[in-house]
């Protein structure tokens, strides 16, 4: 599904990704844990094809094809979704008529007609459902006063609906209580198959009890130090990241 | 010969065909050598600084329409609203058209200014109201001096009116240049209500420049409503003064959208005699081309415990030029008022310029004042979060303008108004979005 080669990235001359290399396998769940300032975000927003940071080196491909060049439109629109950290606001638009944008637009893209009304609302309905999200919520602008929650809650109904074949969720755990730690969590699971893959970003190992990884990768310093089973999110809660570092000297 | 030479000159046949005993012979006869004066503003004045008027004044106006020019309903429907039933006063190059125009004299009077200046039930009102808060500037001038024709409207104490008022002034483009100079004067009595829409429409390609006056006074517990399109033709001009004077425990708002035009110069002063007076000034302004629209505010807090609101918002594409010269006074008789002013721009394009003055004169020491002036790009974030969910480049700017313009949008009363105005929206923006905004 995803393969990353050699990633070099940074922005203004200041190199953040400093050769990445992960394979993600259709069906496959895995996570990147790491410090503060390891790259996990820049790493999700690189894939995601954000321009302010310049690729320097390697490539990004995504089901064999290098996808590194492209907009991060054609990125979407080839499957690729990103779960914000910071869900921008936007008044005046509401959930429901972004979410409508976004899947015609991608549909427009691929030569499809506009999704039938009639399916979308059923869609909608289906997906709120999936995610306890209120109807009423659906018509509020989109973020705008939204609480830390009810934003990452509505970019996992964004990625309900529009069904990617890669799922990069960055830090969605930051910001949720337990309860809606564990409907979002619900959310993932139910979307996952074996078409598909997600890269959960997180700083802590408690996400991870409720979407469970097949793997474990740490981030430090612009690279991928250590990969291991769904254990070693359990060794990283206990006893930090100092190990690690000590191991790699 | 200069168009001020030619409009001192005609003058004189003005007011020869004019009735002697015309309630305001004398304010026009004054108002004339005020002008005279004066002279057209030139950027020298501080308050003209970033708007010039030469290129405009050489044009050679035609100041009278020679031939009436009728026009069908169905050519001009589209300006109108469809979905609410409206009292309309309509002129079309400067003369009035009881064909387009439905107006009344039921509960409250909506008709047309010579009408109440030649009749003698009227004579009270407007030696009470004319040119009472009108300001004796060069321009007001002019138009006081040349004043006959435009929407009179009252509104009786305790009446509502029950349908709102459209005032829209056609320029049939039948001269290759139009100099037209409507005059309003509005009185909204103790407790009523009214809802109003100025438009100015031109329907050819030739130039034209509006001089545009208008009065309003609110009453005690009143409440005025007051909503200016400025969606005009590429060679249409328009400097539009505006001045109200608000009584105890009024609302006004006042919402202007300035989307067409060559060059626009609104020119709004709201006075607060009374206290609890709560006035709302508004604007979105989206320019492309050579467009320029001057903003041109002030509110004047002469009362205690008064609010103002100044939200406004501007987006500026191609070479397109803004102004926004916001200035709130606050006397020192005008204790725990609370004045809010906000201007937001966004550059489109490297070409374009903002020039925002918001400028604040505090005499009282018991006030909240604040201000706040942004002029930046589209925020580089809100655009990846957009394209990131598929939307392409040109509809993710669209859907940001059109989010940044928003909360002006919100407080429009009129929802089929509001609907109209979002289709500008989206229309000036140049996109097709798969949802009714």
């Amino acid at each position: 599904m995803l393969e990353i080669k050699n990633l070099r990235a940074g922005v203004d001359d200041k190199d953040i990704l400093k050769g990445i290399n992960l394979e993600v396998k259709a069906g496959e769940v895995h996570a990147i844990m790491g410090p503060n300032g390891s790259g996990k975000s820049t790493l999700a927003a690189v894939v995601a094809g954000k321009e302010e940071f310049e690729v320097t080196q390697g490539e990004v491909s995504l089901n064999g094809e290098d996808i590194s060049e492209l907009d991060p439109e054609e990125r979407a629109h080839k499957g690729v979704f990103m779960s914000f950290q910071y869900p921008v606001e936007i008044p005046g638009v509401t959930v429901t008529n972004f979410i409508k944008t976004a899947i015609n637009e991608t549909r427009k893209a691929k030569g499809q007609e506009d999704m039938p009304a009639s399916e979308m609302l059923k869609k909608i309905k289906e997906k709120a459902e999936l995610l306890e999200i209120d109807r009423k919520f659906l018509s509020r602008s989109l973020n705008e006063g939204f609480s830390g929650g009810e934003k990452k809650r509505n970019e996992i109904f964004q990625l309900a609906m529009m069904e990617p074949k890669l799922a990069i969720l960055d830090e969605t755990d930051s910001g949720l209580d337990i309860d809606a730690l564990k409907v979002v969590a619900h959310g993932v699971n139910t979307l996952k198959n074996k078409d598909n893959a997600i890269i959960v970003i997180t700083h802590y190992q408690r996400l991870l009890d409720y979407i469970v990884p097949d793997y474990v990768h740490v981030l430090m310093d612009g690279k991928i130090v250590k990969s291991g089973s769904k254990e070693l999110a359990y060794q990283l809660e206990e006893k930090g990241y100092d190990w690690i570092k000590e191991e790699l000297v | 010969m200069s168009l001020k030479d030619k409009l001192l000159s005609s003058f004189i046949a003005f007011e020869d065909y004019l009735e002697d005993d015309s309630p305001i012979h004398d304010i026009r006869n004054k108002a004339i050598k005020s002008f005279e004066d004066k002279g057209f503003p030139t950027r020298k004045e501080e308050a003209w600084k970033y708007t010039s008027l030469n290129s405009l004044l050489k044009e050679d106006y035609n100041l009278y329409s020679k031939q009436e020019h009728t026009l069908e309903f169905k050519d001009v429907r589209k300006y109108f609203l469809h979905e609410v039933d409206t009292y309309k006063v309509v002129f079309v190059d400067g003369v009035y058209s009881s064909f387009l125009s439905e107006t009344t004299h039921d509960k409250l009077d909506v008709c047309l200014l010579s009408a109440a200046l030649g009749k003698e039930k009227y004579k009270p009102v407007i030696e009470a109201y004319f040119n009472k808060i009108a300001k004796e500037e060069s321009l007001t001038s002019l138009n006081t001096a040349f004043a006959k024709e435009g929407a009179y409207i009252f509104v009786p104490n305790h009446v509502e009116a029950d349908k709102p008022i459209e005032v829209i002034n056609f320029s049939t483009g039948s001269e290759a240049a139009s100099f037209l100079q409507p005059r309003n004067l509005i009185i909204v009595g103790e407790n009523a209500h009214v809802q109003i829409i100025e438009r100015h429409q031109s329907l050819s390609n030739n130039a034209v420049l509006t001089n545009s006056v208008t009065e309003i006074f609110a009453e005690k517990r009143a409440h005025v409503d007051y909503y200016k399109i400025q969606n005009d033709q590429i060679k249409a001009s328009l400097i539009d003064t505006t001045y109200l004077k608000q009584e105890q425990d009024s609302v006004c708002k006042v919402h202007t959208f300035s989307f067409g035009g060559k060059l626009i110069r609104n020119n709004l002063n709201f006075y607060q005699a009374g206290q609890h007076c709560d006035s709302v000034l508004k604007g979105v302004t989206i320019l492309e081309g050579k467009q320029h629209v001057d903003h041109n505010t002030l509110v004047h807090h002469i009362s205690p415990n008064c609010e103002s609101h100044q939200d406004y918002k501007g987006i500026f594409d191609d070479s397109s030029t803004g102004v926004f010269n916001g200035k709130v006074l606050v006397e020192k008789e005008a204790q725990k008022i609370d004045a809010f002013q906000q201007n937001n721009n966004i550059l489109i394009s490297d070409k374009s310029t903002i020039n925002a003055k918001p400028q604040l004169e505090i005499f009282a020491d018991d006030v909240k004042c604040s201000h706040g002036c942004t002029i930046g790009q589209l925020d580089e974030e809100a655009m990846f979060y957009l394209r990131s969910r598929g939307i392409g480049v040109k509809e993710a700017r669209a859907l940001l303008m059109y989010a940044f313009a928003n909360n002006v949008l919100e407080s429009v009363k009129i929802p089929e108004l509001k609907k109209r105005i979002n289709k500008l929206i989206a229309q000036k923006i140049g996109v097709r979005l798969g949802f009714d905004l």
